[in-house]
């Protein structure tokens, strides 16, 4: 077991490795950062300077391996943007976009499963349809226009909830909180649900044609045989061996919203990491996109890990296979 | 007993304070921008932006007022006494916000400091030779040549302390090369309003100085400032509409007329001083981007004078600005000093003629060409773009638009590489003076000068009355200078000139705003009814 997670952390390294050099490769493409550092008046001779301070003419190979040096001592360099490290932008950013990303993965899990199973088993009750039916408008729009409509009806029309921001923040140590406060909740239930829908339905969907396969099953039918009540065959029997596949789109997904908030976050004002990136993008602060996109990497990485170790809590006959394998 | 009925009696006192508080109504302004101050250290960034959120902090010695005219900040008069010495008288008893008073020497070393940044003012202050004390009240600017809009470049220059510089070590500023410094996220300045809190690219509060000097004769309606950055038109729109904001900029101008249709809701316009053009390669012998091989089809000014005539404005107007516009027929526009109504008439619509010029200069079959444009720079700036290919397109030319963001239009379109046959470009005096303009985009390229000539264009009787209007200090001979210049630029056709764009503001009902066309925001000039 402990052999098998060094072996996916190698891995992993291997994985950021890629991801770094795919985005350096890409950075030569988002333009010249010095435009957006220096005035319109500021000399070619100042501008040159600068350039060479930072760099910026040397060759790719040699940026590359000057990133991945200091990354390796975990230092991603400074922002062309805000002249402060990296690392202390993105420490400062990532509470909101965790916070934001596991809200939104909680409400499509707490909702999601359960639609699921109801949908699985009442298929075609008129709460199933309606739930189907709504469901396509989560596949279907583009998160920003989710975003823009909940805006629009509970922030202009209502006046309910606000339309951008993260409202009152408290720091605990490093860590910055908005669930302490009501301005808080208030703040991160438009952007949580308009992350969550896609994921929702996903879950949803995916639950309920999981329930109807295994209500098919012949041991299902043995155990209606047998007299067991629906309740313990819908949950004890069903429900359990639909769970590998949920928790697996479940994982994966989770590193998805983490990306995905991206959008989200640029919609509602969020300040994560998903609109430090994109803030960065406009700039073309090249070291702040390359921190963030390996840190994603690293994020993927670490979430297919522990779904991998999921598995062997839910499905016994992995751990089985698992130990055959090994003395096979 | 006495215990609780002490405690009873001062949560009552509380509450009454509380109520006292709420009553007097602290009046608190929230606005939004898609940008954000990055620094609160007015000399680390040449960033039109920050330095107008910082100069409400800050103060230089001479500002702009509403009306863009020149009036007494830090300083309360400024004379040239000889050719080469601006002597500067500066205001007494003024507090910076931590309580120590303005001192000549915090001039001289603010000066030094925003010239060591690197910041636009040092290359505009490049001929101040030295700043010398007089007294405790006066200083003596000497420049090796003369300057006659020294005034006009200090507005730039925001004073510091140099013993609060000193004590937090940040004597330099934080430029883009190092780490910020303790200046970066705190302010000590001695302007209408004081730095509360700051948590960048979130959130910037701001109190009023109660202390002021300008207080008694210009009253600070605003107790507070929340700044936050949205970058989403769409949220911003909302976020004003919701009433969380009292105004917002940059408005769109497809959400102009929704924002004015709303109750309760008003927009604010004034014309920015920055000319939208369009540049064309007249340096290279054989253009980069061209169907036309062996010759540079622009070197051939009735080909430039094609293009212009081919180009019609009034419909970018109406329709790509959707009325938010200025059509010009100048380089500059009005509010800059040198701005001449009588030269700002375009050139005549007319596409048969654009093609007969065409014919005549060999091309009768039009050619084809890359045009370069941003499309996050200006407002709507690629669709101006489109439109104009449409234009061109009626007289056989073929542009071939190449619209990017602006870090990648700018790195290939400016200097060192030019790398650019057509493009659309915008420019603002900063200064609010031609000569500006004309040193940066018509003298001749040098080391200095003709930074922003993208197109090369170099005439060296120009060269010549550029060179005169620098240094000469008769401002009624210098204006005739300019006029002269400008002529030339226009009738040259060095440029398409096309409009200059609004400044758009919008905000609730009850609020008073004073838009200013080279984009400041002074605070000091809110009132919250």
């Amino acid at each position: 077991m402990i052999a098998f997670v060094i072996q996916r952390l190698m891995q992993s390294v291997l994985v950021m490795l890629t991801v770094a050099l795919i985005a350096f490769a890409l950075f030569n493409f988002v333009g010249d950062p010095i435009s957006n550092m220096v005035g319109q008046d500021t000399t070619l001779a100042d501008r040159e300077k600068l350039r060479q301070e930072l760099g910026l003419n040397d060759s790719f190979v040699t940026q590359f391996a000057r990133f991945i040096g200091h990354a390796a001592r975990g230092d991603f360099g400074l922002s062309y943007q805000q002249a402060r490290p990296v690392g202390q932008i993105i420490l400062e950013k990532m509470p909101a976009t965790l916070e934001l990303s596991f809200m939104a993965a909680a409400l499509a899990l707490l909702l999601g499963v359960p639609m699921g199973i109801y949908t699985g088993i009442h298929r075609h009750s008129w709460l199933s349809q309606a739930m189907l039916a709504v469901s396509l408008i989560g596949v279907s729009l583009p998160t920003f226009l989710i975003g823009i409509l909940l805006i629009l009806v509970f922030a202009v029309m209502l006046g309910w909830l606000p339309s951008f921001g993260r409202g009152t923040v408290v720091h605990i140590g490093w860590w910055t909180t908005g669930l302490l406060t009501v301005d808080g909740w208030r703040a991160i239930i438009l952007p949580a649900v308009t992350l969550s829908l896609f994921q929702l339905t996903l879950i949803m969907r995916l639950v309920r044609a999981e329930m109807i396969d295994v209500l098919r099953t012949d041991y299902i039918k043995f155990a209606r045989a047998r007299g067991l009540t629906g309740r313990a065959i819908n949950f004890g029997h069903a429900l359990k061996n639909t769970l590998v596949p949920v928790i697996t789109i479940t994982g994966l997904q989770l590193g998805s919203i983490i990306a995905f908030a991206i959008i989200t976050e640029t919609v509602f004002q969020w300040p994560g990491m998903g609109l430090m990136f994109i803030q960065a993008v406009g700039f073309a602060d090249i070291s702040v996109m390359a921190a963030y996109l390996v840190l994603v990497g690293f994020f993927f990485v670490i979430i297919n890990l522990v779904v991998d170790l999921l598995y062997y809590v839910v499905d016994p006959r992995l751990r089985v296979g698992r130990l055959g394998a090994a003395h096979g | 007993m006495t215990k609780l009925s002490a405690w009873l009696c001062s949560c009552v006192i509380c509450a009454l304070l509380a109520g006292i508080v709420s009553a007097g109504q602290a009046k608190r302004f929230r606005w939004a921008n898609d940008g954000d101050p990055t620094t609160m250290d007015p000399h680390a960034r040449s960033d039109g932006f920050v330095t107008a959120f910082d100069m409400n902090i800050y103060e230089p010695l001479i500002r702009r007022d509403k009306d863009l005219k020149l009036e007494p900040a830090l300083a309360t008069e400024w004379v040239n006494i000889n050719p080469t010495t601006w002597c500067i008288k500066l205001r007494q008893g003024v507090m910076f916000h931590d309580g120590s008073f303005l001192t000549a020497d915090d001039v001289i070393f603010s000066i030094q400091r925003a010239r060591d940044a690197g910041a636009d003012v040092t290359s505009q202050l490049a001929p101040l030779k030295e700043i010398k004390k007089i007294d405790d009240s006066t200083l003596d600017f000497v420049t090796d040549v003369p300057v006659p809009i020294l005034p006009n470049y200090l507005v730039a220059a925001a004073i510091m302390s140099k013993a609060w510089c000193e004590a937090h070590n940040t004597t330099s500023a934080a430029t883009h090369e190092g780490l910020e410094n303790y200046a970066t996220r705190n302010a000590n300045g001695t302007g209408p309003f004081i730095l509360k809190d700051r948590q960048p690219s979130v959130r910037t509060t701001l109190v009023k100085n109660p202390d002021w000097w300008g207080l008694k004769d210009q009253p600070v309606d605003i107790d507070e400032v929340v700044f936050t950055r949205i970058e989403n038109a769409a949220t911003r729109a909302a976020a004003l509409l919701s009433g969380e904001l009292d105004m917002v900029y940059n408005v769109p101008p497809q959400d102009i007329e929704r924002i004015r249709d709303t109750q309760g809701m008003k927009i604010w316009q004034t014309p920015e001083l920055r000319t939208i053009f369009l540049g064309m390669d007249q340096s290279r012998d054989e253009l980069l981007e061209s169907n036309i091989k062996g010759k540079n089809p622009f070197k051939d000014i009735r080909v430039r004078q094609a293009f212009f005539e081919a180009i019609d404005e009034a419909p970018i107007k109406t329709k790509v600005m959707r009325g938010f516009a200025h059509p010009t027929g100048l380089m500059i526009g009005p509010g800059i000093n040198g701005y001449d109504p009588v030269l700002d008439t375009r050139f005549p619509y007319d596409p048969a003629a654009a093609k007969q010029l065409l014919a005549e200069a060999g091309y009768p079959n039009g050619f084809e060409v890359g045009f370069d444009c941003p499309n996050d720079r200006y407002v709507n700036d690629e669709a101006i773009c489109q439109a104009v290919v449409a234009m061109l397109a009626k007289i056989g030319v073929k542009a071939n638009l190449l619209a990017q963001t602006k870090a990648k239009y700018f790195g290939k379109i400016n200097a060192p590489k030019f790398e650019t046959s057509f493009y659309l470009l915008g420019w603002t005096p900063g200064p609010l003076d031609a000569f500006n303009m004309l040193q940066n985009l018509a003298a001749t390229r040098t080391e200095t000068d003709g930074i922003y000539n993208n197109g090369g264009y170099s005439n060296p009787h120009l060269d010549e009355l550029i060179k005169k209007i620098q240094v000469e200090l008769d401002s009624e001979k210098r204006n005739e200078l300019i006029g002269e210049a400008l002529r030339i630029v226009k009738d040259d056709y060095v440029y398409i000139p096309l409009h200059q764009q609004m400044v758009v503001w919008a905000s609730r009902g009850n609020v008073e705003l004073a838009p200013m066309g080279n984009n400041d925001f002074q605070w000091r000039y809110v009132v919250m009814k």
